[in-house]
Formats: structure tokens, sequence, C-alpha cells
């Protein structure tokens, strides 16, 4: 348990001091957003129809673009080796490195969501239904994401490949995130949907660092 | 299991099972299509159009079945570390991604007659465009990497992670409500299906397996002929 915690601190702490890193994901996650009125039009209606898909689908690709700051950076300056020599299992090593990188994205993409979403004129049932979705599903793209950024580790074009692996298997998140806040929107309940994807959650936090563990044990070996 | 790890001996025993699974599958292939495009009869609702099924349904079957197929051999690699496990992972996915892209063709130009669109966004299409693209990612992964040892590692770990997909197809006519018909085939007791129909459908789904065992026997020969080559290569490098 330990070793979470001052994996956390570390990556914590490395991410504030170059802090730029995850100001520019949230920045681009922001941007994409507000491209969609100008894209689409201005007619709320039409914007409150596609709000709870682009806020999903936007939040998928900043999510994707932030993992390579995973393991990239650990696995080119050697730390990667140390920490899977360390007396302690590497997943939850990985643990730690998720939750660090959840963190230092997933809660901004979650915090910046309800502004957006107010943007693109989504009503209140669907913000807070917004809300919880990401709350349940932006931890699993993170987990997801670090089997695919630990599967690319040293790949020729690495950045493309990891898009390719990742975004199929976002998809469910996606869908179940989206017919949440829908069905809030429509005034039915989405519990059925929040439930899915605390099942995905609940599913991803044992499996996907085994996944990884295996992945990194490859990399490195 | 073990006594078929051995490159040399698979070599001999595919040898000999090709010109079977060959012929097997060419025969099978003529009279299903034959029986399947002429003599059987046309459905009361869907008129001729229901001859797509002979082609649409086995791909779909063997798109999932090369699907196990390499999960399987990616897990017995990643386990034993058989070497050719891990090349039966690797040429099963491009075989399975042609069967995979052969159903949605062929389920697209069925569903415009039938349901008035090429495509719609249901469950089970859905989870079969996933495989699709589960398919082309490890085969991505597989070769990204300089040395094939790594990227066959690599892609056993995204073959094993993408299994999960697998079941959801399978089970993804009746979780969801969907357009797509529920299995008419495999249900328990009697098929809902004619005799008519079903023979001629089980003769092309044998055709096709026997298809995809000749294609999977031919490409793992040359894939051992090549890492023979890469090796000589590797020691006149070396030795020069």
């Amino acid at each position: 348990m330990r070793a979470i915690v001052h994996v956390i601190r570390r990556d914590l702490h490395l991410a504030l001091r170059q802090g730029a890193d995850s100001l520019m994901v949230l920045g681009f996650f922001v941007l994409a957003v507000v491209l969609f009125p100008f894209g689409i039009g201005p007619e709320p209606h039409v914007l409150e129809r596609i709000s709870a898909g682009v806020v999903w689908v936007m939040a998928l690709l900043a999510a994707l673009l932030s993992l390579d700051r995973l393991f990239q950076g650990d696995y080119e300056d050697g730390t990667l080796d140390l920490l899977a020599l360390a007396p302690v299992p590497l997943t939850w090593i990985i643990l730690g490195k998720v939750a660090a990188h959840w963190l230092t994205t997933g809660l901004p993409l979650l915090a910046v969501a309800p502004l957006l979403a107010m943007l693109l004129q989504m009503k209140g049932e669907g913000m807070v239904s917004l809300m919880a979705a990401m709350a349940l599903g932006t931890p699993v793209l993170s987990l997801i994401g670090a089997v695919g950024a630990a599967l690319v580790l040293g790949a020729r074009r690495g950045g493309v490949l990891l898009s390719l692996l990742v975004l199929p298997l976002y998809i469910p998140v996606l869908v179940f995130g989206v017919a949440a806040v829908e069905a809030a929107g429509m005034g039915l309940d989405g519990g059925g949907s929040l439930l899915i994807l605390g099942a995905l959650l609940c599913a991803a936090v044992p499996l996907c660092p085994l996944a990884t563990a295996a992945a990194l044990r490859q990399a490195l070996a | 299991m073990h006594r078929f790890a051995n490159p040399t001996r698979f070599l001999r025993l595919s040898k000999v099972l090709l010109p079977w699974s060959g012929g097997g599958g060419v025969l099978l292939l003529v009279v299903g299509l034959v029986w399947g495009l002429w003599f059987s009869p046309a459905d009361y609702q869907q008129g001729e159009t229901v001859r797509i099924l002979y082609i649409h349904v086995p791909s779909a079957w063997m798109g999932l079945f090369a699907y196990t197929v390499m999960a399987g051999a990616s897990a017995v690699g990643l386990i034993w570390k058989h070497p050719l496990a891990d090349l039966v992972a690797k040429a099963s996915a491009p075989v399975g991604a042609a069967f995979t892209f052969v159903c949605l063709v062929t389920g697209a130009l069925w569903g415009k007659p039938m349901w008035g669109t090429y495509w719609v966004w249901d469950a089970r299409l859905t989870s079969m465009l996933i495989l699709l693209f589960l398919y082309l990612g490890y085969m991505a992964l597989v070769n990204a990497f300089d040395d094939p040892g790594r990227g066959a590692r690599a892609g056993a770990i995204l073959a094993l992670v993408g299994f999960v997909n697998v079941p959801v197809i399978k089970f993804s006519v009746d979780w969801w409500n969907t357009l797509h018909q529920p299995a008419s085939v495999s249900r328990v007791g009697v098929p809902a299906m004619a005799l008519e129909m079903l023979l001629p459908l089980l003769v092309m789904g044998g055709a096709f397996m026997f298809y995809y065992v000749t294609l999977l026997l031919i490409r793992v020969r040359s894939e051992i002929a090549a890492a023979k080559v890469r090796a000589i290569r590797l020691a006149q490098g070396h030795g020069a």
C-alpha cells in the first residue's frame, strides 16, 4: 500500500513540476469541444442533442493524448526498470501510476466537463448524470489506456498505434457513458448504464493492471 | 500439445494435412455454393436475398472462431512460450480479419433490401465492427517492432485483452433488443430453420472451416520459412 502512495506522490510531483502537460490535455479538451458550435452552428436544440456525445468523445481523445506520458518517460530514462525490480508487485506500482494519471487528467476533465456541457446547452439532469458517468468512466479510460501504453513501448510510430489499439476498447465506456446522460436528459432513469459503467470499473481495476504488468515485463525483457 | 510445438514435426504433419484440407475445402465449397445458390428454396419472406446468408453466416462464425484460435494460441504462447503458438496467432489474424470484413460487407448488402439500410448501429453489428478493429490493431502491433518475438508477445497480450469482445458479440442479440435476428442454428433442441436451408449452410460452414485451416497451415509454414531465412541472414551478417 505504501508503495502505491509513493508512486502516486512521485508522479504527482513530476506532473506538477512540469504542469504544462496536464494543462495542455485540458486545453485540447476545451478547444475541441468548443469547435463543435462553430462547425455545426449555434442552434441550442441541435447542440443539446449532441452535447453528451461530444463531451464524451472529446474526453476519450483527451485521455488518449495523455497516455504516452504514462510510461514513456520512465521507460526512456530507465526508471521503469528499477520500478519493475522493486520488491513490490508490479501491479501495485501500475495501480499507483494509473491513479496518478487519473488525478492529473481524468479529474481535471471531470472538473471542466460541466462547464463545457453548459456551453453545449445540456440540461441540469443531464449534467448530474454526466458527472456521475464521467466519475465512473474516466478511471476506466486510464486503466485500459495503461494496457495500450505499456504494449506500444518501443514500437515504431507508437502514438498512432496506441490510438488504434485503445480506441476500440474505449467504445463500451463511450456507449454507456452517453446512454446514461441521454436517459437522464429525456427524464428516464439512467441508473442501469451507470451500474454497467461501475461494473466496467470493477472489472478493470483488477484485470487491467495484470495485463499492463505482463506488457511492461515483455517490454523490459 | 507439446508434441505439436516442434516446428519440424509441424512441417511434416502440415505437409500431409494440406492436400486434404485444401481438397476438402474446394469440394465442400463447390457443393455448398451450388446447393445454396441454386437448389435450396428461396425464403417466403426474404425471397432470393436469403442466399446471401450462405456466405454471411459462415464468415461470421469464422471471424469469431479465428479470433478464438488467435487468443487461445496467444495464451499458449505466453504461458508455455511455444514459438509455434505465436506463429499460429500471427497467421490467424489476417484470415480472421478477412472473414470479419466479408461478414460485414455481406451483412450490409443483405440489410439494404431487408432492413432498408446498409448499416444500423445495433449491438451485433457494432461489436462485429469492433472485432475488425481489434484484428487491425493486433496486426499493426505485431508488425510494429523490430524484434518479431517482441511483437508476438505484445500482440498476445492484446489478443487476450480483446477477447472480452467475443462473448459480447455472441450474446449481443440476447442482451440487447437488436435489429439483427437472434441465433437460429445453435438453439437448444430443434434449430429454427428449415432443413433444406440448414444443410447447405452447414456445408458452407464446413467449407469455410477447411479454407481457414488450409490458409492457417500455409501461413504458419511460410512464417517458419521466413524465420529460417532471418536466422540465416543474421548468421551471415555476424560472420561477415
